[in-house]
């Protein structure tokens, strides 16, 4: 057995792992027990609201509160002036959280309240006066990269000469930026990434084919409006409930905003009605603070659905063009692409990462991604599930239909012959170990769904997706209790599942029954730092230092063993779930069970447990390939999702229910970006559907069953093979969905959402050209 | 604006509150009450989050004024189970993996229960349709449909083994009487 911790041992085969059981948090979620964001309350809390600007862009003149302090029962109004900024804070997120000086989007918070219930709060913000001067507002990316919108932040970003790119010819808007120098550009940064010669890889191509497409920004949409509780106690103490993705970086994040020390806040997670990367930043949860700090009272504040969707962050728009080269059999010879995403009102859209996962699942010779962030009039966009590279993928993915139907070659046949495989040197660096992409092509061409003969106005697309997979900071904690079951305390939230996942992996390393192992989620003062439940880092980072505490509390309990033998230590052994002499040499002792070593803890040294702090390294890559079959109704341009198959490499599915799920929702969430969902901006700038009526998110009776099969390709850096599975299945859908749409009445859309109107258009369009 | 008090019955215990006459009975269950089990996804009638039974019909209680229920009955997630006996949607959500973060689970169990009272031989059409006003955005629906059929065939056998003791009784009580669209009031 190999107790050294860092020695990796790859297990192949399992007991607990890869069952289904009951998760340890479901009874109470399926009786309404579980209490989430919302459900908190604190003795004497006050009800926090925010006020929020009406304007997309806008110079605030002045506040006046005075009104508003004067109404009985109100205790506390912040501006950004009760929040002054401290040496070392994160300047956007400081005037994200509370404009100063200008409002940037609609929906920007300009000032609070805290008051003794909801009607007095709503009152008092209704008597709050802000002098705005409305500015020239700019919300779409191409717009923005022109020298004639409005800046937002003037001074800030240097303008690009686009003319100096080897690209240019093929960027719409071409364009001379570099006379606008003194109030500088939208243009927050500008991303390359790729290798060999483009030009010369294009001159061997047989078949060329480029476009540009675009998307529109989309929500997150989770069920769970932000909320929180804040208590600030008047020795600068202080408490924070609250439904978020990273504890851990609220607590720090916060603390650094408000000048506190980071001792002095303790942030409790609440069960979290999810996320998909939404809720991996702060918005009220610094507001609530100041307010309870102000009022010397806990504070609680719940946003309104349509404030989710003003103010918080969507994924980014996106305008793309792509072009790929090929041979007659299909061989891909060069790839090139422009990417530009709006990231709301400052930096930081997720245009860096789409690039890097653009081409990624295939084997490129000559290939090129330049990428622009770029801001905008609207909210701070935050991560959404893969975030960048749905937008990328339905791109590449699209030229790729497109290159297959004109070669007569089978969608999924061109990619395999393209395929990323172990050895690759990927399109933005690295070179990949072991991957499952010719795994999940083959699974998918193998699937029943790929012979399903289509009917009239039926059509098939595939699409596949790449995601890296995040590791990183990391800690665990397993205490071993005086009867033998155990206690796991986790640092990363449990957005679907994950406590179960970590049940399983602590029971197999022990070699013990799943219920005997309790997983919580601890809260910051409990446990050290770790990092956010982002980037489908949970159960490959979780995991593997719950594997790695496993390991060391079993080393503890050997040792305990030893003593009790009286034999050295390195001559006791783990097996199923006991303390085993090791060999015949160690002498004929009986096993001694966990139940055993518990009960004699205290008279052999004290409480067990183990430990383990890690920055992981060694994520592992999924892949995924998607399969869809849609009818169009020609006279109405509806589309219906007939079969819908998810293909897709988990190296090792821990809790296989719980993989399928996130296999599933994600494709349910591409869906809804091909079909419906769309951030609708009026000409004033102002959000016109912020609410669920008219943000459409799919519905049970818009989709079919999400068939699904798990290919597991194990990933060498993890003990079990694990590779995070939670954000590769959004990647391919928006593509698989739109090629599908292509074969059913042959016309490509590269603009998203596809709502009836342009699918019917389209169709019009191409009855037109015929006739 | 006075507050109002009002008598009303909720899972079969007989409740009295206050609240303003602008509160919404999901107000009066979370804040006044501490029902914190119906949830708020967007109190506007569009998410199913907040669904409870109002005299047996399927409502959300984000669109229900708290002043209303006097005199009406009210079934909640809290009522749901018996003792520490979960009810079989329940059991099937729970078995099935048909919640992830479950936020939206609690809403799902009510409408599903609403419907199997109407209807135990739903087709997986009448099940979508019947759920289409719950939004869930993390399972896709396909795990949540699967309990509901799943839990509808085995009350469905229940039935039909009962039914099979007493000799008088016609084969299953089962008929399609889901009636669509009689859903959120909204
Ligand atoms: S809270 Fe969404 S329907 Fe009531
Ligand atoms: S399980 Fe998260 S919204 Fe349904």
């Amino acid at each position: 057995m190999p107790l050294d911790a860092n020695t990796p041992d790859l297990r192949t085969e399992f007991k607990s792992v890869g069952t289904r059981p009951n998760r340890p948090d479901g009874v109470d979620k399926v009786t309404g027990r579980a209490r989430f964001g919302a459900d908190f309350s604190a003795p004497g809390q006050l009800v926090g609201l925010v006020l929020r600007s009406p304007h997309a862009h806008a110079r605030i003149k002045s506040i006046d509160t005075s009104a508003a302090e004067a109404l009985p029962g109100v205790k506390a109004v912040i501006t950004y002036k009760d929040i002054p900024e401290q040496e070392g804070c994160d300047k956007d997120v400081l005037v994200n959280i509370m404009a100063r000086g200008t409002a940037l989007y609609d929906g920007h918070a300009v000032a609070a309240v805290a008051a003794t219930d909801a009607a007095v709060a709503r009152k008092a913000l209704k008597l709050i006066k802000v002098d705005y001067k409305v500015l020239k507002h700019v919300t779409d990316v191409d717009e923005a990269m022109k020298p004639s919108a409005p800046v937002l932040h003037p001074g800030r970003f240097e303008p690009v000469d686009y003319n100096s790119l080897e690209t240019a010819s093929h960027v719409s808007g071409k364009q001379e930026t570099k006379t606008k120098t003194r109030e500088g550009s939208n243009i927050a940064g500008r991303y390359v990434f790729g290798h060999g010669d483009v030009d010369k890889g294009f001159k061997q191509a047989d078949i060329i084919v480029e476009h540009e497409f675009k998307t529109e920004a989309t929500h997150q949409g989770y069920i769970e409006p932000h909320a929180c509780v804040a208590s600030v106690s008047s020795d600068g103490m202080a408490e924070l409930w609250v439904c978020t993705q990273g504890p851990f970086m609220v607590r720090d994040v916060c603390a650094s905003l408000l000048g506190m020390d980071v001792s002095r806040l303790r942030v409790t997670p609440s069960e979290i009605g999810g996320g998909f990367g939404g809720k991996t930043t702060v918005f009220i949860e610094p507001v609530a603070l100041a307010l309870s700090r102000k009022a010397g009272k806990p504070v609680k504040v719940v946003m309104s659905r349509s404030e989710v969707f003003r103010c918080t962050g969507p994924t980014s728009s996106a305008s793309m063009w792509v072009k790929i080269g090929a041979k007659k059999d299909g061989t891909f010879v060069a790839a090139d692409a422009v990417l530009k995403y709006q990231g709301g009102a400052f930096p930081g859209s997720p245009v860096e990462m789409g690039a890097m996962c653009a081409f990624a699942c295939y084997d490129l010779r000559n290939v090129r991604i330049v990428g622009y962030d770029v801001v905008t009039n609207r909210p701070k966009q935050a991560a959404y599930r893969a975030p960048g590279a749905p937008m990328s993928a339905f791109a590449v993915e699209g030229v790729i239909g497109e290159i297959a139907d004109k070669l007569g070659i089978d969608a999924i046949d061109i990619r395999l012959k393209n395929a990323a495989k172990e050895g690759t040197v990927s399109s933005y660096g690295p070179t990949f170990g072991p991957v499952g992409l010719v795994e999940t092509l083959e699974a998918a061409k193998a699937h029943k769904n790929y012979k399903v003969k289509l009917g009239k106005n039926q059509g098939r697309g595939v699409a596949s997706g790449f995601w890296f997979n995040f590791a990183g900071n990391t800690c665990v904690s397993i205490n071993l209790n005086v009867d033998g079951t155990l206690a796991l305390a986790l640092g990363t939230v449990d957005i679907g599942g994950s406590r179960a996942s970590m049940c399983l992996m602590a029971a197999e390393e022990l070699g013990i029954a799943y219920d005997d192992v309790r997983a919580i989620i601890a809260d910051t003062s409990s446990l050290g730092y770790n990092d956010i439940s982002e980037g489908s880092r949970v159960t490959f980072s979780s995991g593997l230092a719950t594997i790695k505490a496993v390991r060391d509390l079993k080393k503890r309990m050997c040792g305990r063993a030893a003593k009790i033998w009286g034999i050295p230590e390195d001559a006791v052994k783990w097996e199923n779930g006991a303390a085993h002499p090791a060999g015949a040499n160690a002498g004929g002792f009986d096993p001694l069970s966990i139940k055993e070593i518990a009960a004699q803890a205290s008279a052999t040294g004290g409480p067990l447990a183990g430990h383990y702090e890690i920055n992981a390294e060694g994520a592992g890559p999924s892949f995924a390939t998607h399969v869809c079959d849609v009818e169009v109704d020609p006279e109405t341009g509806a589309m219906k999702v007939l079969r819908y198959l998810v293909v897709q490499d988990a190296g090792k599915a821990i809790h296989p229910s719980y993989v399928e799920g996130q296999y599933q929702g994600g494709a349910v969430q591409g869906i809804g970006w091909v079909l419906n969902e769309e951030y609708f901006y009026g000409k004033d700038g102002t959000l016109q559907n912020a609410g669920f009526l008219d943000y459409r998110i799919p519905v049970c009776s818009d989709v079919p069953m999400i068939d699904t099969v798990i290919v597991e390709v194990p990933n060498p850096g993890h003990p079990y093979g694990v590779r995070g599975v939670g954000e590769t299945s959004i990647v391919p859908p928006l593509a698989c969905v739109a090629n599908a749409v292509s074969s059913a009445i042959g016309v490509r859309a590269r603009t998203l959402p596809m709502s009836p109107p342009k699918v019917l258009a389209a169709i019009e369009g191409v009855a037109a050209s015929k006739a | 604006m006075s507050a109002v008090h009002v008598s009303t019955k909720i899972n079969g215990d007989d409740v009295e509150f206050v609240c303003r006459p602008d509160e919404s009975l999901l107000d009066v269950l979370r804040d006044r009450l501490g029902m914190t089990g119906s949830k708020e996804g967007c109190g506007t009638g569009d998410c199913g989050s907040c669904s409870v039974t109002l005299d047996g019909r399927l409502v959300c209680s984000c669109l229900v004024m708290g002043a209303e229920v006097g005199g009406h009955e009210i079934g909640t997630i809290e009522g749901m189970a018996q003792g520490d006996k979960l009810h079989p949607l329940q059991q099937k959500f729970l078995e099935g993996a048909a919640l992830q973060c479950g936020i939206c689970t609690p809403g799902f169990l009510i409408a599903a229960r609403a419907l199997l009272e109407r209807n135990m031989d739903p087709t997986e059409t009448e099940v979508r349709y019947w759920l289409a006003g719950n939004l869930c955005r993390c399972t896709g629906y396909d795990k949540i449909v699967r309990a509901v059929m799943d839990t509808a065939k085995d009350m469905r056998k229940a039935a039909a083994k009962s039914s099979a003791k007493k000799p008088a009784a016609k084969k299953s009580p089962a008929k399609k009487t889901a009636k669509k669209g009689a859903r959120h009031a909204a």
